[in-house]
């Protein structure tokens, strides 16, 4: 029964409530084969870097609509490394404005999706991701 | 990293990292688990079993917070806080291998608590409401100092009891208006309990739920009379009975609304009273005993089927394979004949 799942944390961080996105995304990686860690809405950076590091994930994906990705993500990357979780890949969703890409990108997010995203992308992205990392 | 010694010394990453290599099956992980064996044994596993929707991670929520408080404990020589690990399982999708894992959800209240431990486990195609590697999750988590320990099984039906065999005191929960009393009075699930919960007990129908578990209890458990005094569970034995008989347990039944926190502290007493129990009466050891052997017999039986699988070659196993299709022979002929080593 020997098998490696990759496991990916889905969660929305601030005070936005949709999670229509989250759930959609959470949907398409489970029919990839992964296992998904839903946390609901309203998660704190600290939630999430506490439940990546207790179900042991390769990836965490983060749904932002607020706007408010620029102190949100830098924290929960901040945390992730704290707690030696720095392999850990954060993909991003939601609503990012071009401009505040390329910083996001430098801070070490794996991706970024917007709107309209085929979710093929982001599946393939994450396994990519994933298995190039170094086995912990 | 060494595995075990970090476990033993509280490190999270290292007990997450753990529970990972013995969910994947791995040799790193029997070798950690190997390790940490002598240090297991003292954890109280109490099940949350019961059909989806009835409310099981809402309550295993509220028993974590509860534990949690500082505190003494009504019917028990514990006291709180106790250092709470939870284990919720949920099903693997048979057609993609993948899983949802959605019981974080109802514990967010649960966060940032350096006493709790939550870890999500996907079935991985395994039946009987528990994942394969659950036995192995949960001895790691005892060893690494969690003093109670809640299993929640996957939203179970009527015939997914492997949680009685793991856990030392199993819940079942249920909820009004989910069946008749002939679904109450159906072998399997009902039988595992040794602790009955009507959750949403605020709903219609928590009166007609409670009359047919009651009914059922009384026909399973026909020697004492269980009755309902101002709130207070009573249990007279009869007659014949030496009344203070301490060797039986009859499943209690607790009404709860987990998502307010109402019959929480009762709940919690009712559990403690069933751990006090299997404490005095040496039931505690009997079912340790009980699913010590079964774990072995399974773990025999896989090693013992995967060594003999090795010695023999594919080509042998396709052509018996080959005669069972084209039917020429039985099933049982075919095995005879895989075991006997000749292929006529």
């Amino acid at each position: 029964m020997s098998e490696r799942k990759i496991r990916v944390l889905v969660a929305k961080p601030g005070l936005d409530g949709h999670d229509r996105g989250a759930k959609v995304v959470a949907r398409a990686l489970r029919d990839a084969g992964m296992e998904v860690i839903y946390t609901g809405l309203r998660q704190t950076p600290e939630m999430i870097a506490e439940s990546a590091l207790q179900e042991d994930v390769d990836a965490v994906g983060l749904s932002i609509l607020s706007g408010a990705h620029m102190a949100l993500v830098p924290r929960v990357l901040e945390l992730l490394k704290a707690n030696g979780q720095e392999q850990v890949k954060i993909f991003l969703g939601g609503i990012i404005p071009d401009e505040d890409v390329p910083r996001l990108i430098e801070m070490g997010v794996a991706g970024i999706y917007g709107p309209g995203t085929i979710t093929d992308e982001i599946i393939r992205d994450i396994r990519r991701a994933v298995t190039s990392s170094p086995v912990q | 990293m060494d595995l075990a010694a970090a476990v033993l010394e509280g490190n999270r990453l290292a007990l997450a990292r753990c529970l990972t290599q013995i969910e994947n099956g791995t040799l790193e992980g029997r070798d950690a688990l190997n390790r940490l064996f002598p240090n297991t044994g003292h954890a109280h596993l109490i099940g949350v079993t019961g059909a989806p929707g009835t409310g099981k991670s809402s309550l295993v929520n509220q028993l974590a917070r509860y534990y949690r408080q500082p505190g003494s404990l009504e019917n028990s020589t514990r006291s709180r806080p106790l250092r709470i690990g939870i284990v919720a399982i949920d099903p693997t999708s048979p057609f993609t291998g993948g899983a949802i894992l959605g019981d974080r959800v109802r514990m967010r209240d649960l966060a940032g608590d350096s006493g709790v431990f939550i870890r999500s486990m996907a079935t991985r195609g395994s039946l009987g409401g528990l994942a394969h590697a659950t036995a192995g999750v949960v001895q790691v988590m005892d060893a690494a100092g969690f003093e109670v320990i809640l299993i929640e099984t996957v939203g179970a039906g009527q015939a997914e009891v492997d949680i009685a065999r793991l856990a030392h005191t199993t819940l079942v929960v249920e909820a009004p208006g989910l069946g008749d009393e002939i679904q109450a009075i159906k072998a399997g699930i009902l039988e595992i309990a040794d602790i009955l919960v009507i959750n949403k007990s605020d709903q219609p129908g928590a009166e007609a739920t409670e009359r047919a578990l009651r009914s059922m209890l009384q026909l399973a458990h026909p020697v004492p009379h269980i009755f309902q005094h101002h709130g207070h569970l009573e249990i007279v034995p009869a007659s014949h009975l030496e009344s203070g008989n301490k060797t039986l347990w009859v499943p209690p039944l607790q009404r709860t609304v987990a998502t307010e926190g109402v019959g929480i502290v009762e709940l919690v007493s009712v559990i403690e009273r069933h751990y006090q129990f299997l404490q005095d009466t040496g039931e505690w050891q009997q079912r340790e005993q009980a699913r010590l052997q079964s774990e072995l017999n399974i773990i025999l039986q896989e090693t013992l089927v995967d060594r003999w699988r090795s010695t023999i070659s594919e080509k042998r196993y396709n052509d018996v394979l080959d005669s069972l299709v084209s039917r020429d022979l039985s099933p049982w002929q075919a095995v005879e004949t895989l075991l006997d080593g000749d292929l006529e």
